[in-house]
């Protein structure tokens, strides 16, 4: 045996998203120096997309504002865009939950089609489910993909949803997303080695449960895991790392936050070497097979890590802090992600602001608002009201949506 | 109609065919009955009718024994272990490989009931025994976690024979499947393999 997977991933891992940003770039600080180029939408085509039987939007790369009133569809937009990213989106839906349900009709495949601007040129992206069964379907400039993992290549978007108010509540679960979607941004291959980790976890747990001792098979199962799961901890690592630093100190009215992941593979990765980690991680899997095979899952692994999330003034942890403190918090992280992305990729991602300014008070908002500006993203904000985005003025671009249709606004 | 409903649910199994393609496909045999539907359905007898499964390796042919374990001019010191029999059709269009094959016929998967005694492993650890001319087993099975398992998972059995291991290197994406990729790739995966 003279390769040691795990450390090579581990250390490719590391390296594309730790790589120093250029010099100028280094935006770190609230100050924004200037516009960074961002990505954005310039054409978007829903069809048979939950309550749109047909919808289309032309924007600039200004910040979007999306107003109408309650089950209007506005939603329903951010989750076209999210959709043309790797995964299942803002609402975590399923492929075919997202066809357009028309009483007594049978179901059409839903499809979204895109020209997004990136810092290499325009791209043509086409998504859908296969008419035949459940599988998302995913072109690039009109060629079919395998795999909707090569959207990360080019198009990187953050969300920040209503749920999501509930973050440092929810379980760990929804706050390792989280970050996992922060370094999709970084690096691409991040979701595939999740998806990779969590197909060997379940087949593992599935031999265990069959009551197997097949050492060879359980043993090459697990190396699938160590390989994958070390690299996924490395990235965390060095993401919330990254954070952290950039989260350390007030910003206007968003306070500092202290960012931390937490789990035993991420604190193994902090006392040694990615080859100790290997040894160990391999020594705690193999030891706890038993264990697993009772509980049906596996009792160590970056699959139990959480993301750790303090207020640093009011040393408080970032869920007994107020409803709105902990959106503020939220926030902090978001926007201090798009700047370093924007520094180092050279392009910031899209973000999808759904009903952002619950919770938040005016001088917060307009706080968000401008560094949305001064940042050059384009943010998809929503609300029910067009007052709420006054600061905007003529530096965002308005549209309305009204029973499943939308035209600019007035 | 009886008849055509049971043939579009035989061809909606087919890979790549659901029911709806099934239905377009059977609808296109019945109006070229004359010149597509017979000869059609004279080509799947006799391939039923012809077609081995060889003994020694896995590969298709109308001979157990296949036409490339038969062949005296190929490698006998090599042997390069596939997934599917499409995979050794894919390395073979490449011309690079002049050894012998070792068609597994699928992967580990506990979650869809493929275990090592479901995979034509026995067979070959019997092709490397100590009084066998085999020098280097090539393991070419894909880049997804099941296909990766597998190939940990037959290095582990090899050891005890002392063959040479190697796997192809990393010319494939990860998560790739050799049937997809193109000729030049997949050579050059090929040259460039890597001990194990
Ligand atoms: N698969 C579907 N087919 C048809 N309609 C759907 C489907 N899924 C959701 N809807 C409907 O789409 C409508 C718009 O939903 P959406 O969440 O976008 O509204 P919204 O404008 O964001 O409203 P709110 O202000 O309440 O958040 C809702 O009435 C919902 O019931
Ligand atoms: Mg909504
Ligand atoms: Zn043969």
């Amino acid at each position: 045996m003279t390769a040691h997977p795990a450390d090579l991933e581990t250390r490719l891992a590391a390296a594309r998203i730790t790589s120093a940003p250029p010099a100028s770039a280094t935006g770190l600080t609230a100050e924004t120096g200037g516009r960074v180029p961002a990505l954005s939408v310039r054409r978007l085509r829903l069809n048979a997309f939950r309550n749109y039987s047909q919808a289309s939007l032309d924007p600039d790369r200004r910040p979007v504002v999306l107003t109408g009133a309650n089950g209007a569809g506005k939603t329903n937009l951010l989750e076209a865009v999210s959709l043309l990213t790797p995964g299942r989106g803002l609402r975590r839906a399923k492929t075919s939950e997202v066809d357009r349900i028309v009483p007594g009709a049978a179901p059409t495949p839903w499809a979204v089609a895109a020209t997004i601007d990136t810092d290499t040129g325009p791209v043509e992206i086409g998504t859908g489910r296969d008419p035949e069964g459940e599988r998302r379907m995913v072109r690039i400039d009109g060629n079919p993909e395998k795999s909707q993992a090569v959207l990360g290549e080019y198009f990187s978007v953050v969300w920040l949803t209503p749920q999501m108010d509930r973050l440092f509540q929810d379980s760990a679960g929804e706050r390792r997303r989280f970050l996992d979607r922060l370094i999709y941004g970084f690096d691409p291959a991040h979701a595939g080695r999740l998806t990779g980790y969590d197909k060997a976890l379940r087949q593992r747990a599935r031999l265990l449960k069959d009551g197997s001792r097949d050492a060879a098979w359980l043993g090459a199962l697990e190396a699938q895991m160590i390989e994958r799961g070390i690299a996924i901890a490395a990235a965390r690592r060095v993401m919330a790392d990254r954070l952290a630093r950039a989260c350390a100190r007030e910003d206007g009215p968003f306070p500092g936050a202290g960012i931390a992941v937490e789990g035993d593979v991420e604190t193994w990765l902090g006392e040694g070497a990615a080859l100790d980690t290997e040894d160990r991680f391999g020594a705690a899997l193999q030891a706890n097979r038993a264990r697993d095979a009772e509980t049906g899952g596996a009792a160590v692994g970056p699959h139990r890590a959480d993301l750790v999330v303090t207020h640093l003034a009011k040393e408080l942890p970032a869920g007994q802090c107020s409803t709105g403190e902990q959106k503020a918090l939220l926030i902090a992280i978001v926007l201090a992600h798009a700047r370093l992305q924007a520094a180092e990729r050279g392009a910031g991602p899209v973000l999808l602001l759904d009903e952002v300014a619950a919770h938040l008070d005016e001088a917060r908002r307009d706080a968000l608002f401008e560094t949305v500006l001064g940042l050059g993203l384009q943010a998809w904000i929503t609300g029910t009201d067009r007052v709420t985005f006054g600061a905007f003025g003529d530096r965002a671009q308005y549209f309305e949506v009204e029973a499943a249709q939308v035209r600019p606004a007035a | 109609m009886q008849e055509i409903e049971r043939l579009v649910q035989l061809l909606a199994r087919l890979p790549g065919l659901g029911p709806r393609s099934a239905r377009r496909a059977v609808l296109m045999l019945i109006k070229r009955k004359e010149s597509l539907m017979q000869p059609l359905a004279m080509a799947l007898a006799e391939a039923a009718d012809k077609i081995r499964t060889c003994t020694t390796c896995g590969n298709l042919d109308t001979s157990d024994t296949c036409a490339i374990c038969r062949d005296p001019t190929r490698d006998q010191t090599a042997i390069c272990v596939v997934e599917q029999v499409g995979d050794l059709w894919a390395l073979e269009r490449t011309g690079v490989f002049r050894g012998r094959y070792h068609v597994l016929g699928g992967v580990l998967s506990a979650i869809d009931g493929v275990g090592p005694e479901d995979l034509n492993i026995a067979a070959l650890l019997a092709r490397v025994g100590p009084d066998h001319p085999v020098q280097e087993v090539i393991l070419a099975t894909n880049l997804t976690v099941d296909g990766q398992t597998t190939a940990h998972y037959v290095t582990e059995r090899l050891e005890p024979s002392g063959v040479k291991v190697s796997r192809l290197a990393h010319g494939v994406p990860v998560g790739g499947e050799l049937d997809y990729l193109d000729d030049g790739t997949l050579a050059t995966a090929l040259k460039s393999r890597q001990l194990v």
